[in-house]
């Protein structure tokens, strides 16, 4: 294979088509699961991603894509590693991604991971309801359809709506 | 493990990498049992979610026992497990994997607390056992992810984000269920006096745990066993429960001697992989 070596910076723009299944509006450099890209001499990539929950059963879906994206790209042979540490958190995740959940429909986290750790019975101050702004909104469950959503309602639209928790 | 057999250090570190994934594996197996069973959409969901995390932690701690394993000398590596399906795995690829050790393990090779394993029983036992082992794990983690060996602090600095979360909504429901009406009062405070017998082994160390606590890398039980009562107390306080008496303790699971419950969660458990070997979804 006539292979120029990549430049990291094409890898990243590579890995910004690869999407978290479970989210589909966001990529995997939105959410901030993907902790490092390596090059080695002989053209093979490494790329070391981090859970977003240490469960999370999508994470090997995202590793299966990245080695797909990048396959597509010329390269046979990707080394996805996983990294637990640092911890994940949500304050890595971009702005822009954060708008993107917005706007799909799902309340962005908004407090940072430093004050993640809420007193018992504590809730969320006013989690602003993705579809009509209003901040008059109630936690149904803490737990919702994946470990990273809370599930919500809007008392002034009443719509149900996802947020993605604080971690 | 023989008894004859004298586990060096590194057998040591891969019995206490076990007790830690065993806990939270077995766990995991009866929040999920839960599953479709819930009192509620929310809660069925709040605990395979919670499950999950379990799980999750158990596969990097398999994965990393399997790594330990497949180091050991030759002469601990034949006697440290006894399961004759595993044995044989062993023998016919050369090495372990971690789905090995969680389907190939007979009960006698498995390392939790009794307390994991117990049923569940109705919502204010599972409550009861979450409780319990949510505290217990809230303050391992947080002693554990300064540990030297990176593994195991890896594991521990991940999973204690998501503890926290676990012993949040186990505390709020011991409260809820303690402070709710006379009946819920009554099954909490059944609950924990029948499962408190079981609490005592968690902190009971065994020759992994000393061997740990020696070696830098593992957690000291007495200073988690003084936490984990403070916050015990302070919930059930809260509740308006009393602290169950202090009692005679059951114990084993650390030694691989198990209640007769342990059986029936890994004939369900690793049904597939026995009856079809190496099958993959």
């Amino acid at each position: 294979m006539d292979l120029q070596l990549p430049q990291v910076s094409a890898v990243y723009s590579w890995l910004a088509q690869v999407k978290d299944p479970e989210l589909p509006v966001l990529s995997i450099l939105d959410l901030g699961i993907v902790r490092g890209v390596n090059i080695t001499e002989n053209g093979e990539l490494q790329v070391t991603i981090t859970p977003t929950y240490s469960g999370c059963p999508a994470m090997d879906v995202i590793a299966m894509n990245i080695r797909m994206a990048l396959a597509g790209r010329g390269f046979s042979k990707v080394d996805v590693q996983l990294q637990l540490r640092p911890a994940w958190t949500t304050d890595w995740m971009s702005e822009e991604g954060k708008k993107k959940l917005k706007t799909y429909g799902i309340a962005p986290p908004q407090r940072l991971s430093a004050s993640a750790a809420l007193g018992l019975f504590e809730e969320d101050e006013s989690i602003v309801c993705p579809r009509c702004n209003a901040t008059d909104t109630r936690l149904v469950s803490r737990h919702g359809a994946t470990a990273c959503k809370a599930m919500y309602q809007c008392n002034v639209c009443h719509e149900p709506f996802e947020h993605f928790k604080c971690h | 493990m023989t008894q004859e057999f004298k586990p060096t250090a590194a057998g040591l570190r891969l019995a206490y990498t076990l007790q830690l994934a065993d806990n939270i594996l077995i766990l995991a197996h009866r929040l999920s049992e839960w599953c479709g069973h819930g009192p509620v959409l929310e809660q069925d969901i709040a605990l395979t979610n919670t499950a999950l995390d379990h799980l999750g932690g158990a596969r990097s701690l398999y994965q990393y026992a399997a790594e330990q394993f497949n180091a050991l000398p030759d002469a601990e590596r034949t006697a440290f497990f006894t399961s004759p399906a595993l044995q044989q795995a062993l023998t016919a690829k050369g090495k372990a994997e971690e789905d090995d050790l969680a389907y190939l393990r007979d009960a006698w090779d498995f390392r939790n607390v009794l307390l994991a394993e117990q049923p569940n029983d109705d919502w204010a036992f599972t409550i009861a056992r979450s409780f319990f082992m949510d505290a217990f794990h809230y303050f391992l983690y947080q002693s554990l992810k300064e540990s030297p060996d990176e593994t195991i602090a890896a594991v521990a600095e991940k999973s204690l984000k998501e503890v926290s979360y676990h012993l949040k909504w186990s505390s709020e429901w011991v409260i809820r269920l303690g402070d709710g009406t006379a009946e819920s009062k009554e099954k909490m405070q059944t609950a924990f006096d029948e499962r408190w017998p079981y609490a005592g082994e968690i902190f009971e160390a065994s020759e992994a745990d000393k061997a740990a606590l020696a070696a830098g890398y593992g957690a000291d039980l007495a200073i988690i066993k003084s936490l984990w009562q403070e916050r015990v107390k302070s919930v059930l306080e809260e509740a308006g429960l009393n602290m169950p008496a202090e009692t005679w303790m059951h114990r084993g699971g650390k030694e691989c001697i198990h209640s007769e419950h342990l059986g029936y969660i890994l004939a369900e458990m690793q049904f597939m992989q026995r009856a079809y070997p190496g099958m993959e979804w």
